[in-house]
């Protein structure tokens, strides 16, 4: 059948602010950057466009409507996925699989620095009933038909000084952490060498923002957030856009590009109450098990010679790579230590800094750590290239509350 | 054959009423999300706002289609690059179409309809302008193809924005109209 092909990445630097642009136009660099490296042009030769973005991080209401024209997909099948870029990958994925689209373009990004409110936004992804009260006034109990807060007490932005007045949706990680820190005999101070080593290895990816040379220590004495979350153990957010291209092997063969494959990809959703649902990453299982099937991957340790996980906490790292089946619980604290996640280890986990030294870049997670692998793979990873790498595997989870998470595996012979 | 069905064309009860949810005899929850937002503009914007404030309306042109494109944008959808050129256009242009409101923004009947409509700008290209409001006419002048001028707010009152046009009114030969 069709296999699928990644004919083109393109991206734009990674900031923490990036005043000078628009979104639109900030879409439009990473995008063209990506047809150029196809060798395509957009009004001809993309069957169809796909954006992944969420409304209330864009803050417009049906945000697909203003997609078209930075894309290139103006009067062009165009749709918007809510979810992480991955999610569009798999769309896109499909979409060439029934042979009805040859080249279709996914794209992804985080304008996260127009945004504000990021934690109420956030906030706002809990529960109304049941889950969202909690992050209330905590000396004030909620009940039906009250308001969380009053136009007396009203909510404090995000790094206000009364923010200790109430909880802030982080907290969540706190809760995770804990269990799994509990669960596997994973330590503090195991969390902390993740932080150090993903922002060593953001030196050597000219598109990071926070690369940086600390000590564990340094990690360990940064304040506690949501203990045992400390501040350093948080990726902060990034702007940052990404696009890449996929095809059928039939026409990448037609353009004469050197294709790397999108061999399997899966996805997967807990339940939303938070109380009830595992705190092991269960989504990231299911994704993985789904996408192993499709590109006919037994041994995941032995087969995959890179991964991107998601970190947007130093844990999530190690807890992700557990679930993945590339590390057995409690194993993957032992495998950092050991050097075996770095780049010249046996199992080299975020190469390009992760989350952590990337920054966290939203619903463009998914297609940012797609981009390391197929960079990778290439063999146009510079400084942090891996060795003879064939198998790659990018994982995304996005973000709190979720419980939703997709895997993607890129190879560099079709499958 | 189309079953006979059981249920009655409207089931019997008892409308929820305001003094219900107030009273709380219905359990509800509220929330009132606090998101706020300060979107970066970006180059063509910035322009645009900036000479705006200097009572003058700018585009952009792209070589390729040969288009001068109002409001302005750093690349142009149709070709796909960038675009080439800042072009100073007229503060005069064409109504491209309109509509007459006999509502405001809650639904109500106002006595004074509101005239709002697309203005195509003299000097872009056939089509490109923006919507505004009209005034100085009566709304049966309006029609569309009618010759328009931008109204503009005192220089001082100019903040970099599109409402720093008031609105656009009717072009007499031989200078404004009064
Ligand atoms: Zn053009």
């Amino acid at each position: 059948m069709n296999k699928v092909c990644v004919i083109g990445v393109g991206h734009t630097d990674f900031n923490s602010m990036t005043p000078d642009m628009e979104w639109k136009e900030f879409m439009y660099e990473a995008c063209q950057k990506a047809y150029v490296d196809a060798g395509i042009d957009p009004r001809k030769d993309v069957d169809s466009f796909i954006t992944c973005a969420e409304d209330y991080y864009e803050g417009f209401g049906i945000f697909d409507e203003f997609v078209p024209d930075q894309i290139g997909a103006t009067l062009r099948p165009c749709g918007t996925v809510c979810g992480d870029g991955i999610h569009g990958l798999g769309n896109a994925f499909m979409q060439i699989k029934t042979g009805l689209m040859d080249i279709v373009a996914i794209e992804a990004h985080s304008k996260v620095s127009d945004l504000l409110t990021f934690g109420d936004v956030v906030l706002f992804a809990f529960d109304p009933v049941f889950e969202r009260p909690i992050s209330g006034p905590v000396e004030r109990p909620n009940f039906a038909g009250s308001p969380s807060y009053t136009k007396k007490a009203p909510k404090p932005l995000i790094g206000s000084s009364k923010e200790t007045e109430r909880i802030h949706p982080y907290f969540l990680a706190g809760l995770e952490m804990q269990h799994y820190l509990r669960k596997t005999g994973t330590t503090e101070e195991q969390c902390a060498k993740v932080v150090v080593k993903n922002k060593k290895n953001a030196f050597r990816n000219p598109y990071a923002d926070y690369e940086a040379r600390i000590r564990v220590e340094d990690v360990m004495e940064s304040e506690y957030m949501f203990k045992p979350v400390k501040s350093l153990d948080i990726a902060p957010t990034v702007d940052g856009a990404v696009c890449i291209v996929l095809a059928s092997h039939k026409k990448a063969k037609e353009l004469g590009v050197d294709p790397i494959y999108l061999s399997g990809f899966g996805y997967c959703s807990e339940t939303p109450w938070l109380s009830t649902r595992g705190m092991d990453a269960g989504y990231a299982k299911v994704a993985a098990k789904m996408a192993y099937k499709m590109a006919g991957i037994k041994k995941p340790r032995k087969e995959i010679d890179i991964v991107e996980v998601d970190d947007k906490f130093s844990y999530k790292e190690l807890q992700h790579l557990e679930s993945l089946g590339l590390a057995r619980s409690g194993e993957a604290a032992e495998l950092l230590e050991e050097g075996e996640l770095d780049v010249k280890g046996s199992l080299p986990t975020n190469t390009s800094g992760g989350l952590l030294g990337v920054g966290n870049c939203l619903e463009a997670t998914g297609l940012q750590k797609s981009l390391e692998i197929v960079t990778q793979l290439r063999g146009h990873a510079g400084k942090r290239q891996v060795p003879d790498c064939e198998v790659g595997l990018a994982q995304s989870w996005r973000g709190i509350p979720t419980g939703t998470g997709a895997v993607a595996i890129f190879t560099r012979e079709g499958r | 054959m189309a079953k006979k069905q059981a249920m009655p064309k409207s089931a019997p009860g008892t409308h929820v009423s305001t003094k219900d949810i107030v009273n709380k005899k219905i359990a509800y929850t509220w929330w009132e999300p606090e998101v706020q937002y300060s979107w970066s503009v970006g180059p063509a914007m910035s322009r645009f706002l900036e000479e705006l404030k200097n009572g003058k309306i700018v585009g952009r042109k792209c070589r390729k289609c040969r288009r001068v494109i109002v409001p302005p944008r750093m690349f142009c959808e149709h070709c796909y690059g960038p675009t080439d050129e800042w072009v100073y256009l007229k503060d005069t242009g064409s109504v491209e179409t309109y509509s007459i409101s006999y509502l405001d923004a809650d639904a109500r009947r106002i006595k004074e309809p509101i005239l709002v409509g697309v203005v195509s700008i003299d000097g872009a290209s056939p089509k490109h302008g923006f919507m505004h409001y009209f005034g100085g006419m009566k709304p049966e002048e309006l029609h569309i193809g009618m010759k328009v001028k931008a109204v503009w707010k005192p220089k001082e009152e100019r903040e970099g924005s599109i409402r720093d046009i008031i609105y656009f009114e009717p072009v007499k030969k031989g200078g404004r109209k009064k």
